[in-house]
């Protein structure tokens, strides 16, 4: 490993400061008053980040990396590019492939595919029932002592409906300090069901989703979590009674944590008046009331962390009727764009707010020791550089994922992420995604 | 227009013009020349992915009586059964030269899928989509209203229309809901709670869960078809119940004013929604429906076809 120094010069840091950082040997080894850094030898590069926020890298809990099984909507390889793409330095490998990742095998196989990509982390998130089917519980003990170290289970894409076995395995994970991250849908009411609920639905006539099927789920889960003293986070909360019943429990020292996806944040069920199903994502984009109070409850810490919920398809998965499409939508690539037009440009958040919501916290929850990690010297050099005075042009057809599923298309961002350094290792510079693979 | 997709995107002048061209053309079905030759050398589809006898006949038949050759592409045995995208079937009947294609589809928004992308560049005219839209059907009801109680010409201005039955499910229900009220009818809608759509209390219509009230104030009812599946679905608890609160049979029939009309947009299930004294008496317009079927589906294809439309006692 035999990678250049570098010093970030004129680096605005999340709380403001402006500094000069050096990196060494995957490290933050100098944290200096600008312009007081300079080279002490030809091997350092410079970059120049005047005006640009650096974060400590991004942590998403929430990817669909697809691999094994879907390698043709996306790899952990090319899923790793769009990660460092868009500022992050760990992602969290959902459990729903093929096969499913409920055994030992499964997850250290894409633990070891992250490894070898060289991008970023790669996490896997164990199933909790065997083969995503909600009747027994996967093997968590033993991904959870594998050398994945898996702590996060989920079966998401299903909800765990079952009581008893939502219960069984939150007490489970407590032996290792681990947290079920429940995808809350009732499944019952929710039967083919297509886009939000409400008077667009019935105006379209797509089947609705109505919001209580996942704020019951959120209820009885707390209630769970509060009975058996364990933890529990919800991913991807997108009503406003979710964000309520979220607030209520921790207020009663319930250790529940929530995330909410960037299109959450951004989008309202209005946009499938067009019928096109770029916009089609499952748990559904909701009412204008919804994403305000996502905002709020977000900037509140209500909702603890904004994660992706990256999930790439095929084009011939959304080229069709809404009601034949697959569920989901890329969000590596502009999550944090996304949260800067939404959170920090609104004034809802600072950056250094951000850095907690998408670095900090996710790496607490995840138990990610080496990420999120504040910017001092003696941290893990993993940075990501934002130019927030610039904006971008998002095109499907420049993405590093495989896929091009984004609802963005054709749409101007606000943030460009000019670099990401992964352990001391650029990643990404001038927003180009460096060829990790074939450096080795 | 180039497309007819949704009542939502159309005027009530472009409404009314349909309506009189419709008038007109049916004096020519009326007379000794069933067939004009506006559409001759034009090609219509009739994509049918989804199972429908009458619609896909009554199109047949407008564009015949128009003159326009016309291709029947219906699910069982084409390409649709096996698999095929409707992007490729769209594409397949754009290099076939289809100037208009009239889609039953069992997606939502599928009509309006074909009319966004450029898949193809024919008209598109939607026979029915899903649970959202039946455009044409709603025109002919509509049509067939102005006949009995409208005097033939105008709108809708003051006249009340009940719409009973399964509304949630309901693709007629809805574009009968945008296209009377657009005309100046007042809608009301009678079903069950359950088989109401959330939302529905800002629809430009009443709703009422109570149909004995509703009879004796209303110019025309239409009673809507009940789908089986339904049943196993726990919207209502049997049959029977849903015909003891929802069903017109003749007791309920006789509450109604002497002028009133009985509609349905076919096929019925005679001794669910409506009993078949009802189906069968001198109120009944439903067979008379489908024959106002082929002549606003001969205005349709003639005012998106030719771009212009007829006023009443022009031919």
């Amino acid at each position: 490993m035999n990678f250049p120094k570098y010093i970030i010069k004129d680096a605005t840091l999340p709380n403001g400061d402006l500094r000069d950082i050096t990196i060494d040997n995957g490290l933050i080894v100098a944290l200096s008053q600008t312009g007081s850094a300079t080279p002490t030898s030809s091997d350092h590069v410079v970059i120049q980040a005047k005006g640009c926020r650096v974060l400590p890298g991004l942590v998403d809990l929430h990817t669909h990396l697809r691999e094994p099984g879907r390698e043709d909507s996306e790899t952990v390889l090319t899923g790793s590019r769009a990660g460092a793409r868009g500022g992050y330095t760990a992602l969290s490998a959902m459990a729903n492939t093929s096969p499913v990742a409920d055994t030992a095998g499964v997850v250290e196989q894409v633990f070891r595919l992250g490894q070898e990509a060289g991008y970023l982390d790669v996490f896997p998130i164990g199933a909790v029932t065997e083969g995503l089917l909600g009747l027994s519980l996967s093997e968590i003990g033993a991904m959870a002592d594998s050398i994945a170290h898996v702590r996060i289970f989920s079966d998401d894409g299903n909800c765990v409906f079952d009581p008893l076995l939502m219960r069984r395995a939150l007490e489970y994970v407590k032996k290792f300090g681990g947290v079920i991250a429940q995808h809350a849908q009732d499944p019952r009411l929710t039967i083919g069901s297509q886009m939000n609920e409400g008077e667009i639905s019935a105006r379209l006539g797509l089947k609705g989703w109505p919001a209580v099927a996942e704020e019951a789920i959120i209820a009885r889960d707390v209630l769970l979590t509060d009975h058996v003293k364990s933890r529990l986070h919800i991913c991807h909360v997108t009503t406003a009674g979710g964000v309520e019943i979220i607030r209520w429990a921790k207020q009663r020292g319930i250790n529940v944590t929530a995330e909410v996806t960037p299109h959450h944040l951004l989008l309202s069920d209005e946009v499938a008046s067009t019928y096109d199903p770029i916009f089609k994502v499952n748990p559904p984009l909701r009412s204008e009331v919804d994403v305000h109070a996502l905002r709020e409850g977000l900037a509140e810490g209500i909702i603890d962390i904004v994660a992706t919920d990256h999930a790439p398809h095929p084009t011939e998965s959304k080229e069709c009727e809404w009601q034949e499409a697959s569920f989901g939508m890329l969000g590596l690539e502009t999550a944090l764009s996304i949260v800067q037009k939404t959170m920090v440009d609104s004034g809802l958040l600072d950056w250094q707010q951000v850095a907690e919501r998408m670095s900090h916290a996710p790496a607490r929850i995840g138990g990610y020791d080496n990420q999120g990690q504040a910017i001092a010297v003696g941290s893990a050099a993993n940075l990501v550089v934002i130019d927030p005075s610039r904006n971008w042009l998002v095109d499907r057809d420049l993405t590093m994922s495989k896929a091009t599923n984004t609802p963005y298309h054709g749409h101007t961002l606000p943030g460009v992420v000019t670099h990401t350094f992964f352990k001391g290792r650029a990643t990404v510079i001038d927003s180009n995604v460096e060829k990790i693979g074939e450096v080795q | 227009m180039k497309h007819l997709l949704s009542i939502a995107d159309i005027s009530a002048t472009e409404a009314i013009n349909i309506l009189d061209t419709a008038t007109e053309l049916a004096r020519t079905s009326d007379g000794q020349i069933k067939k004009l030759p506006t559409l001759r050398g034009r090609t219509i589809v009739n994509l049918f992915a989804e199972d429908s006898t009458r619609t896909r006949i009554s199109f047949e038949a407008a564009a015949k009586r128009l003159s326009a050759d016309v291709i029947n592409f219906s699910a069982k045995g084409s390409s649709i059964s096996k698999g095929e995208s409707l992007k490729d079937t769209a594409m397949t009947l754009q290099a076939m030269g289809a100037d208009a294609v009239v889609i039953r589809h069992s997606a939502s928004g599928a009509a309006q899928r074909l009319a966004d992308n450029e898949w193809m560049s024919g008209s598109v005219i939607n026979a029915g989509d899903g649970t959202h839209e039946h455009p044409s059907q709603a025109l002919l009801d509509a049509f067939t209203i102005r006949k009995h109680l409208g005097n033939g010409s105008g709108d809708l201005q003051g006249l009340h229309v009940a719409i009973v039955g399964d509304i949630l499910h309901s693709r007629v229900a809805r574009s009968n809901v945008l296209l009377l009220s657009l005309l100046g009818a007042k809608v009301t809608l009678v079903a069950p709670p359950t088989l109401l759509p959330i939302g529905v209390e800002n629809w430009p219509c009443a709703f009422t869960y109570d149909l004995d009230s509703v009879l004796p104030l209303v110019d025309a009812v239409m009673m809507l078809r009940v789908q089986q599946e339904r049943m196993t679905e726990l919207f209502f608890p049997n049959s029977r119940e849903y015909s003891r609160y929802y069903g017109l049979n003749a007791e309920r029939m006789r509450t109604l004013k002497k002028t009133s009309i009985v509609m349905h947009p076919g096929p019925m299930n005679r001794g669910l929604e409506i009993s078949a004294e009802v189906a069968d008496s001198a109120r009944s317009v439903i067979t008379e429906q489908v024959t106002n079927g082929v002549s606003v589906r001969m205005a349709i294809l003639f005012t998106l076809l030719t771009g212009s439309h007829l006023e009443v006692g022009s031919m």
